[in-house]
Order: structure tokens, then sequence, then C-alpha cells
């Protein structure tokens, strides 16, 4: 077997692992025997040797908050990874067109206009999307280096709906509005439902797909522009393949889960060092990677204390210092 | 001919950089232009590649228009071999010469036992192939040129387009990346390609295009073009040349080195 497949393999491994040993984790205490009792009773008639306890907590908690973590975490960092491709530079993060301050615009909008958790997520869900229409409008007219103006349109739309963002909270009810901002902005996988998964598994999976599909040409845009194209790619159309389908699934995610910080910046450069830089190999493993990590973290976030600590927390404090490091070993 | 334009004028923005441009390339034949910095060379080689619109003119590749050609027919016929540079990522020397296979797959394929089959013969063509798992970031100048050559080759294109390709390299890497290039040449490959030194193009040139303010100053073999008069006019300095062996060799000399 070549070292690639490996790797990938060993991956997978680990994530079916966190994923079981997640189930088991929490409140009420459930030993592996009564985990696949539990999951196996769905499909094959086994007599129920667990409490009803057991058996709500995980349908209705525990399932769609690891199947939620999954997603965001497999999402995040393959976003970042084609980001990071497709504007050439390993410093990108998921939210360089500005989604993630369009989605907590929306957000915020949202909260203040007394909606429920779904009405919150459709609407940082199309404000993400809105942004990066907006930023991409806008990049298109730059003259000369297009992913230069895009970039740059970028930077100056995000600041435009950060700024809306602080005078909405400066307006927000103090005591009622502004925590439940405050919590959102901070990002957190808590109160998980299963309908917020049925509402993030399509967007997602309808932008992860194309991406694998065209994981091979993601290299050749590595290469710059014209180069790509003297070898006979359409540089402009994969392009703007890669950044609609890259941004679906970041605007899903935070729609969802809030602002989870470094994991689509510091699981692909993880990746990358684990497996090297061709996308066939690297999008795969920046998946499995996300998905485990982001599943070890909320299980920290949810367990840690005894009230929750917001995952975006956590995700910064693991993410920065590692960055950091990544940074001083690049250097030798 | 294997490459022919036809009256091309290219601008940028209302700055007119190439007029009324015609030569053309037999096959087999390595073509240097010569030619003061901003003359157009690179504008030239952009129109060729299509990646720049000419204004007028039209350019054919063995007698087909090129404009008539999608991005993936016209990589099947020309490719690019850029200056050796420095990438973003660390890929493999091999998954960069993999990369050029593009042109030969349909749709969003990835390349298969029969596209690596092509990397590795084109690493071998020209002596890389012990390179074959290093990474292109940490392999010298030299090698990154011979580099961008194979992927050229694997592109499976028969005429090549290099924009200065052995400037940055040392002596030793000069006088190697042009014995491979002569090599090319002897195989049958077309090549066009930028050059700043007209003693290079002594040695090495079938053919002279020589630019001077967006126009073609002359065209024909090194002996008939370079002569010291049009090389004080294209480049604004007194030189002397001297041949060689029988004449067999000419190099050129800044004249005022003699004068004192």
């Amino acid at each position: 077997m070549k070292k690639e497949t490996k790797i990938l393999t060993a991956l997978s491994i680990c994530l079916a692992f966190v994923f079981l040993i997640s189930f088991g984790l929490g409140k009420y205490p459930i030993n592996i025997k009564e985990l696949l009792g539990i999951l196996g009773s769905k499909i094959l008639p086994i007599k129920q040797f667990w409490t009803n306890n057991q058996q709500i907590a995980l349908f209705n908690i525990r399932m769609p908050r690891i199947l939620l973590g999954i997603l965001v975490g497999a999402a995040l960092p393959t976003a970042g990874v084609c980001y990071q491709g497709i504007f050439r530079n390993p410093m990108v993060s998921p939210d360089l067109l500005g989604a993630s301050s369009g989605a907590a615009f929306g957000a915020v909008l949202a909260i203040l206009s007394g909606a429920g958790f779904l009405g919150i997520s459709m609407s940082a869900f199309f404000f993400a999307l809105f942004t990066v229409w907006i930023v991409c409008m806008v990049g298109k007219h730059a003259k000369g280096n297009s992913a230069l103006g895009l970039v740059l349109s970028g930077i100056m739309v995000s600041s435009v709906f950060t700024s809306a963002t602080s005078f909405l909270k400066l307006v927000a009810d103090p005591d009622q509005e502004l925590p439940a901002i405050t919590y959102w902005l901070m990002g957190s996988l808590a109160g998980a439902k299963k309908s917020d998964v049925a509402f993030v598994i399509l967007p997602i999976l309808s932008g992860m797909i194309p991406l694998f599909l065209l994981r091979w040409k993601l290299n050749l845009l590595t290469i710059g522009e014209e180069e790509a194209r003297t070898m006979g790619i359409d540089v402009v159309k994969i392009r703007g393949i890669v950044i609609a389908c890259a941004t679906l699934i970041t605007a899903a995610s935070i729609s969802v889960s809030g602002m989870i910080g470094w994991v689509g910046l510091v699981i692909p450069h993880f990746a990358r060092m684990l497996i090297g830089c061709d996308y066939r190999k690297l999008l795969p493993a920046s998946v499995l990677m996300g998905a485990t990590f982001m599943l070890i973290v909320d299980n920290i976030a949810r367990l840690a204390t005894t009230s929750e600590i917001p995952i975006g927390i956590l995700t910064s404090f693991v993410g920065a210092p590692f960055f950091l490091y990544l940074i001083m070993r690049e250097g030798e | 001919m294997e490459l022919k334009v036809t009256h091309l004028d290219a601008c940028y923005g209302k700055h007119k950089v190439l007029s009324d441009l015609s030569f053309s390339l037999p096959k087999g034949k390595l073509m240097c232009v010569l030619g003061p910095n901003g003359v157009g060379k690179s504008t030239l080689f952009q129109c060729i590649l299509g990646l720049k619109k000419q204004q007028a003119g039209k350019i054919y590749i063995q007698g087909v228009e090129v404009e008539t050609l999608n991005i993936r027919q016209r990589a099947k016929q020309i490719a690019f071999i850029p200056q050796s540079h420095h990438p973003v990522f660390s890929y493999k020397v091999k998954d960069i010469v993999l990369m050029s296979t593009e042109s030969t797959l349909s749709g969003i394929k990835s390349p298969g036992k029969r596209q690596m089959e092509m990397a590795l013969e084109a690493m071998e063509r020209v002596g890389i192939s012990h390179l074959a798992e290093r990474k292109y970031t940490q392999i010298s100048g030299g090698e990154r040129q011979l580099v961008m050559i194979a992927r050229a080759l694997a592109q499976q294109a028969k005429v090549l387009i290099m924009d200065e390709p052995t400037s940055n390299l040392d002596y030793g890497n000069q006088v190697r990346i042009m014995k491979q290039i002569r090599k090319l040449v002897e195989d049958g490959y077309t090549i066009l390609q930028s050059c700043h030194q007209p003693d290079q193009a002594f040695l090495y040139a079938d053919e002279i295009l020589a630019l001077w303010k967006g126009r073609v100053l002359a065209q024909g073999s090194p002996k008939e073009v370079l002569t010291e008069e049009l090389i004080q006019k294209i480049y604004g300095v007194d030189v002397e040349i001297k041949s060689f062996h029988e004449d067999q060799i000419r190099v050129c000399i800044p004249a005022y080195l003699h004068k004192s």
C-alpha cells in the first residue's frame, strides 16, 4: 500500500474511533455495548437492555451534535484548503471573502428582529452568500491581477459588514439581545438539533462533492493563472466554481455553528505537513482531520466544565499557538 | 510553417506595443527573439499562448488559426516554459511535471497510469528522473528550469515558447540548459525563445527575430542578422563582432573595452 493511502486509512480509523467515543461521553454514560445496542436496534430486532433516557440522550442530543461537529469540521478545512490553493497563499482562511462577517451581520439582524434558531441560521446563511457575491461583483471590476482584486474587495466589504454588526450591537437591548449576540459570535455547537443537521447537510454536501471532483485541477491553480491556462485549464471557470462551492459550505457551517475560527486555516496546514500538497490526497486528509479535530474539541467544550465553553474559544486557544509553532518551524 | 504570425497588432490600454508584426518559423528550428527590455517580447508570447488578445492579425500553428482552438486544444499545440520560479506550495517534482498532462485529459478526470508514464518519460528525456520524489522547492535553480522543460514536454505539444530560460542561472547551468534545448530542436521540437545575449543567439539559434519599437527590424540566420549596426541600433551600445574557429563561432564584445 502506498504511504498516502496508509495515512488516509489511519485518519479514517481515527475519525471512526473518536466518533464512537463521542457518543459515550456526557451526562448519561453510555458504554460501547449499550451504544452498539441502541444503534443496532434501529435495523436489527435487539431486546432493549438500556434505559429510555440513554436512548433519548443518544438520538436527540448527542447524535445531532456529533453529526453537526463532523459536518462543520469537514466543511471549514475543505473551504480553507481550496481558498488557499486558488489564492496561492497558505495564510488564507475560509472567511477571506467576507463569509463570516456577512453571516455575523445576518445573525445579529435576525436576533434583533426576534427570530428563532432557524431564522437566525437562515439569515446568517443568506447574508454570508450575499456578502461574498458583493465581493465577487466588486472584485470583477478590479483592473490587473484579478485574484488580488478579489482579496482587497473582500477586506473592504468585510469591514463594512463588521462595522454594521458593531452598530447593531450598540442599539441592541443589553439584557436580552446582547448576550445572545455575543454567545452566537463566539461559535458553539451546543443545542444542536436534528433540524440544524437537516438545514446544513444539503448545502455542505452539494458544495463538497464538486470540490472533490475538481480536486486534481486545484493543483494547477496553485501554480498561477497564466501558466495554468497554458497547460489547458479554463482558470476563470474552475476558480468560479471553486469559490462558489467553498463559499456555500462555509456559509452553511457558520450559519449553524457561529464563528469557529482557526479550523479552516490550521487543519489544511497540518494535513499538508502529513500528506503533501497534492489535492487528490490533501482534500480527503483535511476533511478527515477536520472532522476528528472538531469532535475532540467539542467533547472538551461540553465536558471540561459544568457549563459549556463555546467551541470557538477553544479552537482559537488551540489553533493560534499551534499556528505560531508552524511559523517557527517553517523558518528552519 | 510550424508557427506563423501575420500582421499582429497588440496594445496595453491605449499604448500600442506591437504593430504589424509578421514572421514565420519552420518545424524543428530554434528562434531567438532579441530586443531591448519592454520592446514587446512578452506581449508577443502572451498573444501566441492565448493569454492576451491581439487587436489585429492572425497566429497559425501548423496552419491552424489558434484563435479557433479552445484552451485545451491550444495546450496540446503550444507549451510554455517560464523562468524557473518559487511556487507557494512544495510539490514533488513528479507532481509538477504531471500537472501539464491536463491537456490530455477529458472532462473532470484526474491523471492515470498513462499520464504518469508521460511525466516519467519527459523527466527521463531531460535527465531528471532521479529528482522525481524530491520537493520542487528544495532543488537548485538549474534543476528547477529542467523541471519546467520536462513539464512542457509532458504536455505533448510540439511548439515550445520559452521566456528567457537561462536568466538567473549560473554559467554552468546556462550551458547545460541550452544544450538540452538544442537536443530538443534536433528531435523535431520547434522553439521560440526570448534571449538577452547576442552571444547565446550566435551559439544556439537557427533564426533570429530582432524587434525594435514594436516592429520586426530583421529576421534571418544569426550571421546575416546580428551585425554590429543592428546591435548598436536595438541596444544603443557599440560592439565589435569577432569570429573564431574559421567563423564557426562568433562573439560580441563591447567596443569600449578595446579603445583604451
